[in-house]
């Protein structure tokens, strides 16, 4: 690791329940807002165990029964010194489903901040940020620190999930289906942002196929890339050794040596694991 | 420390006494559940102010260093967790230099698990334990296959009697054998472990399963199968313990899906003198602390609420 990172914030220990504040939808995505009392600002990129504290588990076949790993949507201190946290949470599994279910103010139980964010942008690059689907979640609490200076580029599916992009200030849209903004990939706009201009810093997260084409976008351009992943995880901060990613100096658990890693220290495999269901 | 077969679900509360070792509360933690260093990472001091178990369980070590399984590794069960981990440790001399002196900055006392793919190799760890005076008592990871003979050490009682002949002479510290639930009789398993001079016996490990990639008939696991843990191995557990508890005298460490103090209570109403946590420390790291003072409030007499 090459970034300059802020100090890491240590996490409360223990599983906290906190009520949920308010749930708001966009298109296919649900923010979830809780204030939280005892935690300390989260850094950009670091990530919370969630579960609902009433009903997590006892669903189809049993499950959830695991907590699940978010990436902080976007953080804000107010007055009362509580620090005021959002989710975004998309229904892909038994998980997620149950947290999109959660209203206020029902419990929702957290473990964090964990985990390594974002480092700011070496020698004076510029920060490009690209995200794609529910991965889009970092970006917006980088964006927030990051101010105007940061380019945004998002890319989403189709109508329904590009309401996300409303979540972010002034993005540019790709969508699949061409529904709104470039018609194809993100990675496209990202393609022209760097041949415009090739010293930036890229912040990407998003599905594996996205990640592996900034990878090798940014790798010919010897522009560095910090990637946000995603593994499957059972506990978070270290103990179940079950979020490994393939780095060239072995496997590192992602969730303490993570979840932001540099594009370059990843071997090429670590981008092939499959997707989990949340 | 209950009197083996006393199955009253423990007498008193306060500190017992394990093999000589002193422990606050009857609440440990499964071996390869807690990395203490990287929870002391994620949380920092807290973690010592607020340490959840009454004694550390380190992961397996074993001779040589060992990178684990590759991904996936885990796969979330009906009520619980199947892991293909596959031992990822630094190996001894790494666990020696970096990971004791870690360890031995907890406020309780350090039991080291062990594993080897031969009884030198078991024989060595060990050893090399011994000579350690921070390490209160070993356990013994016994399922894995014996790669001179191919059985699965802990499946097989002439095994394990072979193994504990091999390493009984070397240490005077407590060697416990934590005894694989994926074998045909886990008590003849578990009395061979006593007559071969076992000082305690922890059970149970996580239980076979497999689970495909779906829509397809290939493994998901990285590591082909995995090891089934959580609340769906509760009542394996207890049978378990319960058998073996009635075929030995030493003392047994209780473990499989313990969630709460209820959860503890009966296993140790089943024989078990000291109670594991595992899986639950994945969903809260404080889990064996609240576990704990749970069971504290339940003892003597209350019994816990069925689940009915």
């Amino acid at each position: 690791m090459t970034g300059v990172r802020a100090q890491r914030v240590a996490a409360p220990l223990g599983a906290r329940v906190v009520p949920v504040a308010r749930r708001s939808r966009y298109g296919a995505y649900v923010v979830l807002e809780c204030a939280d009392p005892d935690g300390p600002r989260p850094q950009p990129g670091q990530f919370y165990m969630l579960m609902a504290a009433e009903r997590w588990g006892g669903g189809a076949a049993e499950r959830p029964w695991l907590p699940r790993a978010f990436s902080v949507l976007r953080a804000a201190t107010d007055g009362a010194d509580a620090v005021s946290l959002q989710f975004l949470v998309e229904d892909v599994g038994p998980g997620t489903r149950r947290l999109c279910e959660l209203a206020p103010p029902e419990g929702l139980s957290l473990v964090g901040p964990l985990g390594n964010g974002f480092a700011p942008p070496r020698d004076g690059r510029r920060a490009v940020l690209v995200g794609g689907g529910v991965g889009i979640a970092p970006l917006a609490i980088w964006q927030d620190e990051l101010g105007a200076d940061a380019t945004v580029l998002v890319g989403f599916r189709d109508a329904a999930h590009a309401s996300g992009a409303r979540l972010l200030s002034g993005p540019r849209v790709a969508t699949d289906d061409g529904c709104s903004g470039h018609h194809g990939l993100v990675t496209e706009l990202l393609e022209d942002e760097l041949d415009d201009d090739s010293h930036a810093e890229v912040y990407a997260c998003g599905p594996v196929a996205m990640l592996q084409a900034v990878r090798l976008l940014c790798a010919v351009r010897e522009i560095p890339a910090q990637l946000a992943l995603e593994s499957g995880m059972a506990c978070g901060f270290g103990a179940c050794f079950g979020c490994v990613v393939q780095t060239r100096h072995g496997y590192v658990r992602l969730c303490l040596d993570g979840p932001v890693l540099e594009a370059a220290e990843l071997s090429p495999e670590a981008l092939t694991a499959p997707g989990v269901g949340h | 420390l209950n009197a083996p077969g006393d199955h009253s679900g423990g007498s008193s509360a306060g500190p017992i006494d394990f093999c000589g070792i002193e422990l606050a509360h009857p609440i440990i933690n499964a071996s390869g559940t807690f990395d203490a260093i990287a929870a002391r990472r994620a949380f920092g001091d807290q973690l010592l102010a607020r340490f959840p178990f009454a004694a550390f369980v380190s992961k397996t070590v074993t001779l040589q260093a060992r990178q684990g399984n590759r991904p996936p590794r885990l796969w979330e069960v009906a009520a619980g967790l199947m892991n293909s981990i596959g031992l990822p440790n630094k190996g001894l001399r790494g666990y020696l230099a970096q990971d004791l002196p870690a360890l031995s900055e907890l406020p309780v006392p350090l039991i080291v698990n062990v594993m080897g793919f031969s009884r030198g190799e078991v024989a060595g760890l060990v050893r090399a334990f011994d000579e350690r005076a921070r390490v209160a008592a070993l356990e013994l990871n016994v399922s894995c296959p014996n790669v001179e003979t191919g059985l699965l050490m802990g499946a097989d009682p002439r095994e394990v009697t072979l193994l504990l002949d091999a390493v009984r002479p070397l240490t005077d510290k407590p060697l416990i054998v934590k005894l694989t639930p994926n074998a045909s009789d886990v008590a003849a398993v578990a009395h061979a472990a006593e007559q071969a001079g076992a000082s305690a016996l922890s059970l149970i490990n996580t239980i076979r399963g497999m689970a495909l990639r779906p829509g397809t008939a290939e493994p998901w696991l990285g590591g082909l199968t995995g090891g089934v843990s959580g609340p769906t191995i509760r009542e394996i557990a207890l049978a378990q313990v319960r058998a073996v508890a009635e075929a030995v005298q030493i003392p047994i460490i209780g473990m499989g899906g313990v969630q709460s103090g209820a959860d503890a209570w009966n296993l140790l109403a089943a024989g078990a003198a000291v109670v594991a946590v595992g899986t639950e420390s994945f969903r809260d790291p404080l889990a064996g602390g609240r576990i704990a003072s749970e069971l504290a409030s339940l003892r003597p007499q209350r019994r816990p609420v069925g689940h009915n």
